[in-house]
């Protein structure tokens, strides 16, 4: 050994190999997000490119018509909010509750197995199907129609088990040591719950929030099959009522064959983006404030 | 806390019937002054807090506690050593029942609390642990304010006097006011580990509880936080009862007034092999194993 070649410390044979993969690697995984980013900014211009000449304030406030330059939002954001609306306030409590129960309280065995299994799999079931159940129960047997609350019904079933699953993960981020604190100064499990686990876990139930209503925000196939394809030329004033989306909308104006119509669709698509992201800023800022304080 | 609940006050009887209760521990039995339970336990003359009795503990299939018997005076500091996996952290779980939360805990046997069985079926362990306070290994405080972290107990457990005035006794009594007076707003978390720690015994404080089970409270603190915390246990045990737990033979030696020697058995159950006064144990243990324990000869 001591009358081999000098030590050296620059990289080679196995070693450059290794480092040259690595290297290499880098601007690998580089390509793979920017193929996401470029797909997404090229919709985004043709959206912006064939709609934004149709975005005026008579745009949201129109009903829909079957002249082009005269069709608006009206009916639909209003249907979509009353849906939405409805569908948060049904599906945030019996969500959170669960997450709750199932981290907190369930005792571990059988049958806690069995539910958490099949809210897995229900988190995966598409939404079509969904749309066939509520078709069925809710418009059919409980004799609801294709009305708002129907909708809101059967989309509060399909986030509810998306928004168990990340309520259950952000509550099981909240150290035990917490609740061992808590627990030792003798506070019951439900102080130790409400005071210590809800708001250390809030940030993560906020995101999980935010996925599930930005998936029911776009939702159009599971409502399409409720009987939601309609034309509305009024405003929604009760959960009884017949309705439409923003997103029923655009299917509606896609399937047109004037141009004129496109364009609508391409207004409505922006319209819709931009109330998405909204609400996403919105929920990350409550975030973030919670997680600091 | 204002009310007591009813049997709180009324004191454990005196005699109790130990004997015959650790056959194994001992080959030779030691005959002791009156108070010898049995082996190389001498249970002490005073009034007992705690009187364990044939304590056994199961982690699902797993033993971890056989037969644990001895009692625990009031106002002292009864250290609890051994080595790594000889149930100490287990034993002093069992005295305020944090051993409820996990999961396939089975516990048989008696934990008098002035004479009350805290594992009796109608016994609430939230009642138990108001009462019995604990502070855990690794400072936890909550991630909000030091005012916040102080008052929580207090605040859950419906005290209504003023919630200043019970932050700074609180405060004072852990020896972390004067260093802490001016920023009660400040996160718990950003103070360093030695105060934290000291922050979770004023928490623990503020509740007003009898005993104060402390479970390695100093193993993650450096030596100068360490010294505080010991300074704070002799300062404590004027007023309050405290158990803590230490594999450090040193500090055990420094601070408790009476040491339980445990080992766990061939089957991995820990056992109490020896207990005693802290200054007999150290100095004129009865038993080999405690003996060897002690001078370094093994765990």
């Amino acid at each position: 050994m001591t009358t081999a070649a000098p030590i050296t410390l620059r990289a080679r044979g196995r070693v450059a190999m290794r480092q040259a993969i690595s290297r290499a690697s880098r601007y690998l995984f580089l390509g793979a997000s920017l193929v996401g980013v470029a797909v997404l900014l090229l919709l985004a211009y043709e959206t912006i490119s064939s709609g934004v000449s149709r975005l005026s304030w008579d745009f949201v406030t129109n009903y829909p018509s079957r002249f082009a330059e005269r069709a608006g939002l009206r009916s639909s954001a209003i249907g979509s909010t009353w849906v939405l609306g409805l569908t948060v306030v049904m599906a945030l409590p019996i969500a959170v509750g669960t997450a709750i129960w199932i981290e907190e309280f369930a005792p571990r065995n059988k049958l806690l197995t069995i539910v958490k299994l099949n809210l897995a799999n229900l988190a995966g079931v598409p939404s079509i199907i969904y749309g066939v159940l509520g078709l069925a129960v809710f418009g059919r047997y409980f004799g609801l129609g294709p009305s708002i609350m129907t909708g809101a019904l059967t989309l509060s079933l399909m986030i509810v088990p998306m928004t168990v699953i990340a309520s259950q993960e952000a509550i099981r981020q909240v150290p035990p040591s917490i609740r061992d604190g808590a627990l030792a100064l003798g506070a019951t499990q439900w102080q130790t719950v409400w005071y210590h686990v809800l708001p250390g876990a809030l940030p993560g139930i906020m995101t999980g929030i935010i996925l599930a209503v930005s998936r029911a925000v776009g939702e159009t196939a599971a409502l399409i099959m409720i009987g939601a394809f309609t034309f509305i030329a009024f405003d929604n004033t009760s959960p009884r009522e017949d309705f439409t989306t923003v997103p029923i909308q655009i299917y509606n104006w896609t399937i047109r064959p004037q141009e004129a119509f496109r364009q609508n669709a391409a207004a409505a698509i922006i319209v819709l983006m931009v109330a998405v992201l909204s609400l996403n800023l919105l929920a990350a800022v409550i975030r973030e404030r919670f997680r600091r304080s | 806390m204002g009310e007591e609940g009813p049997g709180m006050t009324q004191l454990r009887t005196p005699v109790r019937l130990n004997e015959g209760l650790l056959q194994d521990t001992s080959p030779t039995p030691v005959a002791a002054a009156g108070q010898t339970a049995g082996g190389a336990i001498t249970n002490p003359a005073e009034e007992a807090v705690f009187a364990v009795s044939e304590l056994n503990l199961w982690y699902g299939h797993k033993q971890a506690l056989s037969d644990v018997t001895f009692d625990i005076p009031v106002n002292r500091v009864t250290a609890l050593i051994g080595p790594s996996g000889c149930g100490k952290s287990t034993l002093i779980r069992c005295l305020n029942r944090m051993n409820d939360l996990i999961r396939g805990v089975r516990v048989i046997g008696r934990v008098d609390y002035h004479g009350q069985d805290i594992y009796a079926p109608d016994i609430d362990p939230v009642e138990v642990r108001r009462r019995i306070g604990m502070v855990f290994q690794k400072p936890n405080p909550f991630p909000k304010s030091i005012q916040d972290n102080v008052a929580f107990g207090a605040k859950v457990n419906g005290y209504k006097g003023s919630m200043g005035q019970l932050v700074e006794r609180s405060l004072r009594q852990a020896a972390l006011w004067e260093e802490v007076k001016d920023d009660l707003k400040k996160s718990g978390l950003a103070l360093s580990g030695g105060q934290q720690q000291r922050l979770c015994i004023a928490r623990a404080l503020a509740v007003q509880p009898d005993v104060i089970l402390m479970d390695e409270p100093c193993s993650s603190l450096d030596p100068i936080a360490t010294l505080k915390i010991e300074d704070l246990i002799r300062e404590l045990v004027r007023d309050y009862t405290i158990i803590i737990v230490t594999h450090n033979m040193q500090q055990a030696a420094r601070v408790s007034d009476y040491t339980a020697f445990m080992l766990a058995d061939d089957h991995g159950a820990g056992r109490l092999i020896e207990y005693g006064p802290a200054s007999e144990i150290f100095t004129n243990p009865k038993e080999k194993r405690t003996e060897d324990y002690i001078t370094g000869r093994f765990g």
